[in-house]
């Protein structure tokens, strides 16, 4: 007849955790938009259609309750980080096919929200890097003169794909320009001549990255996320960008640098501390944070991809449930004995 | 009054709602037309019912004997007639029934002879013993025997002894009132348990929502001259639960496994303390106490109200809005709805609530948990209860132990910030019986299993006897027949055959004799094992199955009023 004790709740749900979720990312979606593009917009638009269309179809087979879960937000946050994590001029369906990878076979075969070993959006990335390594690889030149109806068209592929529009990104760059100048190339020469790059990592990405950082600390002290993981996963990138950087400037660049490109702020904030895929004892979550900050700056740096942050993510994933199960904290009056 | 606070990790910030019952003063509630008094109303042995049907008692008379050490007597809390001594519906979430005294009052409320007693001339073990006549028992909700919590641990020395004003359960405000209107009679029951626990310290812990509680404590500790510290603490659920009150006011953690005393501390609820006095200085026992009546009334209030009495009827004097479906008692993060109006009022109810969908909205419904990890963070002893909850339901219950279960103390917290509205208390509460359960299946398994084994043992003893005593019997044919056969032969070679002859008899009865020494030990261990435990089904029978059980016995005690006692000193040194 009646729902136990306790009597009083506190005013939340998942819909509201996920929903905050959904507002921090939005200072960095609008400085995407701004700098960068507004094509991530057509790009989130339909990875939110996508996501929630096969959440519907999923839930509707599994027999689950539509009107409980699909508005329950998890969907819409793993769509927004996908639509963020893909070049913005990629075309429609392959966000589609991310999309579509990440809810079906990520998250409800897996048995659906909480259930998912794999962060989701990380799934969907890697997916489609593997499978469409050079549209993945495509990103928007610097200074894109574009209207949003020409990127439009682009996404959906009524435009011809101008190579002239798409080159690599800062990290990427970076890398070609090391490995093809064998030694003789300066990473502060590259900086400093070449267009891509801005005051302190990529032109225009590096204040995305700010936003994410933003966000990020807006979550934290809402206390969505504790403080553990992004700054495990920040200060082990630091700490290995900044040894090998000391050792050889000229090859290596500033931690800086690292922690403003690619994903890093975007991983540290938004997808590594995913408690659903990572790790939830405090000592767990540095572990399991830096270990993936480490495997973010092995891959990026020594690897054949872009960017590490999603390799690095899914595998520490892996690694979660051993390491929780290793690092349970003490009890309350067990201190002494732990 | 400076002094250095600890912190208890969790907690959370439900509204409080104090203030509706806090506007006006403590009043007494009227007789209600029948009280139902159940015997078991603390921790430990169920009382023994002393009157029956039809028997005229008077107020503070006892009506249920203590049974043991950790057990409290019952007393009726008004004059009246016994109607019924028989199974009624107790205020437990269960549904079960107990066994009850009910009163009915004569209106008189006419107290038997009662009078102070002389402390000054009394030893510690008759005060304790004093209490448990007086039904002195943890008036905070555990109801554990108060005299089982007086002695203090012969190796650790008591550091403190911690007073729990924090009351921090929404709605209930009747320590605060208490505290209020009869702080020097809380603060002389305080003394009493300093004197016989002897602490270095007494610490008086009222959460800081509570000034005027804590103003009138520190004026009645200043009037009597008494070295207590009345410690405001922040006010934060649960800090009143006894261990986090330890942990914030003297940085002790009490797991579950040890006792506080020995950590050296021990902890007692104000109105225990207020009881303890009453039942020393006017020789009260505990008949009434302090109910705080709220929610969903109109008038919310606190009474002094009988034990015994019916809860709807109580709820009553607030005058509950029309739409009340039901009764809350304690708070609403640790109370539970009650299974009917009828059910009485008894020493553990601090709090009547009146439940309706507009003082605790419907919760939404449950999703899966996203461990999102809000509920270890809010868990005050610490545990992770998302990885409990995943346990329990795949009844893993080998894992919540590891995980540490039984540390929890279902204050609610996980529930109260679960954004997946998972009722994980209920989970847990669900793993404990489990195990509960399963511990009680494999006692009995292993009692059985012993008393199979025993069993064999005997029977084959027994064939072995049997096959012994055929062989005493052919031998003695043969001896018989050899020496029938050397008397018939000749006489010069009879002595050396029936020597031979009769050696190996003597050894056979030897052997024989030993055995049955053997035997008769084990029969008598195992007999003081069956008295040493007594049978536990016991524990809850009517009136007449009482008499019943008593009728035998004394006709057993009749019947074989030895062998009891000669049995029982080899069965000590056995074990």
């Amino acid at each position: 007849m009646f729902a136990p004790a306790p009597f009083l709740l506190k005013n939340t749900s998942v819909s509201q955790v996920m929903t905050q979720v959904c507002i921090a990312l939005i200072p960095a979606i609008a400085a995407y938009a701004w700098l960068v593009g507004p094509a991530i917009l057509v790009q989130l638009v339909i990875a939110t259609f996508t996501a929630l269309l096969a959440e519907a179809v999923m839930l509707y087979l599994q027999r689950k309750p539509l009107a409980l879960f699909l508005p329950d937000g998890s969907a819409i946050v793993t769509a927004w980080l996908i639509a963020l994590t893909f070049p913005p001029l990629a075309p429609w369906w392959l966000i589609v096919v991310g999309t579509f990878f990440a809810i079906v076979v990520a998250k409800h075969l897996y048995g659906g929200l909480g259930q998912n070993p794999f962060n989701p959006a990380m799934v969907a990335f890697a997916v489609c890097i593997v499978s469409f390594p050079a549209l993945m690889s495509q990103w928007p030149n610097v200074g894109l003169q574009a209207s949003l109806t020409e990127q439009i068209n682009i996404i959906l592929g009524f435009s011809p794909r101008v190579d002239a529009l798409s080159g690599a990104t800062p990290l990427d760059a970076m890398k070609t320009a090391l490995k093809l100048g064998d030694g003789g190339v300066d990473i502060a020469q590259l900086l400093a001549n070449q267009d891509i790059y801005g005051n302190f990592a990529g032109r225009g990405w590096e204040w995305v990255a700010a936003a994410y950082l933003l966000g990020g600390l807006w979550m934290w002290q809402r206390k969505l996320i504790t403080w553990h993981i992004p700054f495990a996963y920040i200060a082990s990138i630091v700490l290995i960008s900044g040894a090998l950087w000391l050792y050889n400037p000229a090859q290596f660049a500033n931690p800086l640098f690292h922690l403003f490109s690619g994903g890093t702020m975007l991983g540290a904030f938004f997808i590594a501390t995913d408690p659903v895929s990572g790790c939830t004892t405090p000592r767990g979550k540095l572990i399991f944070a830096a270990g993936a900050g480490l495997l973010t700056y092995i891959i990026r740096v020594f690897g054949g991809y872009p960017d590490g942050v999603a390799f690095a993510i899914l595998l520490m994933n892996l690694c979660a449930p051993v390491i929780d199960l290793l690092t349970q904290p003490p009890i309350f009056g067990m201190k002494d004995e732990a | 009054m400076l002094m250095n606070l600890f912190k208890f990790k969790g907690g959370v910030k439900p509204p409080t709602n104090k203030t509706q019952s806090l506007t006006l003063p403590i009043a007494q509630a009227p007789l209600p037309s029948r009280l139902i008094v159940p015997l078991h109303q603390s921790i430990g042995g169920t009382p023994r019912p002393v009157v029956q049907a039809g028997d005229k008692v008077l107020k503070g008379q006892l009506i249920g004997k203590a049974d043991g050490w950790i057990s409290a007597a019952v007393h009726a809390p008004t004059s009246g007639t016994v109607l019924e001594v028989a199974m009624h519906v107790q205020p437990h979430p269960s549904g079960l029934d107990a066994l009850c005294v009910v009163i009915e009052p004569d209106g008189k409320d006419e107290w038997i002879i009662h009078g102070p007693l002389d402390y000054a001339a009394m030893t510690p073990e008759a005060v304790r013993e004093h209490l448990q006549q007086s039904g002195v028992v943890g008036l905070g909700g555990a109801v554990f025997p108060t005299h089982g919590k007086l002695t203090a641990s012969k190796t650790v020395p008591m550091d403190e002894l911690v007073i729990n004003g924090a009351e921090c359960e929404p709605f209930i405000t009747c320590d605060d009132l208490l505290m209020r209107e009869r702080a020097e009679e809380v603060v002389r029951g305080i003394g009493i348990f300093r004197d016989l626990l002897q602490p270095k310290k007494v610490l008086i812990g009222i959460e800081d929502n509570k000034p005027e509680a804590a103003a009138a404590m520190r004026a009645a500790v200043d009037a009597l001259n008494e070295p207590f510290l009345v410690v405001q603490v922040p006010t934060l659920y649960p800090a009143g639960g006894a261990k986090q009150l330890i942990r914030v006011l003297t940085g002790k953690e009490v797991p579950a496994a040890k006792r506080s005393t020995d950590l050296g501390v021990q902890c007692f609820n104000v109105a225990t303390a207020y009881t303890a006095w009453r039942a020393i200085a006017y020789g009260e026992p505990v008949v009434s106490r302090l109910v705080t009546l709220s929610g969903n009334v109109h008038a919310p209030r606190n009474y002094e109200v009988l034990i015994g009495t019916p809860m709807g009827e109580l709820l009553k004097l607030a005058a509950p809005h029309p739409d009340t479906d039901g009764i809350v008692m304690g708070g609403p993060m640790m109370g539970f709805l009650v299974p009917n109006e009828q059910v009485p009022v008894v020493k553990a109810t601090n709090c009547l609530i009146a439940h309706s969908d507009r003082v605790f909205p419907p919760k939404a419904p449950e999703m899966p948990c996203i461990r999102c990890g809000a509920c270890a963070e809010a868990c005050p002893h610490e545990l992770q209860p998302f990885e409990l909850y995943w346990f329990s339901r795949a009844k893993n219950f080998g894992k919540t132990q590891e995980y540490h279960i039984f540390d929890c103390i279902e204050c609610g917290c996980c529930s109260f910030v679960c954004p997946s509205r998972i009722p994980l208390v209920q989970y847990f509460r669900f793993a404990k019986s489990e195990i509960w359960a399963r511990e009680r299946e494999k006692n009995a398994a292993d009692g059985a299993k012993t008393r199979f084994e025993f069993k064999q043992l005997r029977d084959e003893r027994e064939k072995a006897e049997k096959a012994e005593k055929l062989v005493k019997v052919a031998a003695a044919q043969a001896a018989k027949k050899a020496a029938e056969a050397a008397a018939a032969a000749a006489a010069e070679s009879g002595a050396e055959a029936v020597e031979t002859v009769a050696a190996p008899i003597t050894a056979v009865d030897a052997e024989k004799e030993a055995k049955k020494a053997t035997i008769a030990a084990a029969m008598a261990r195992a007999k003081a094992q069956r008295d040493a435990a007594p049978a536990r089904n016991t524990a809850a029978v009517t009136i007449e199955q009482q008499h019943a059980i008593d009728d035998i016995e004394a006709r057993r005690a009749v019947l074989e009023p030895a062998p009891q006692t000669s049995a029982a000193p080899p069965a000590e040194k056995a074990e």
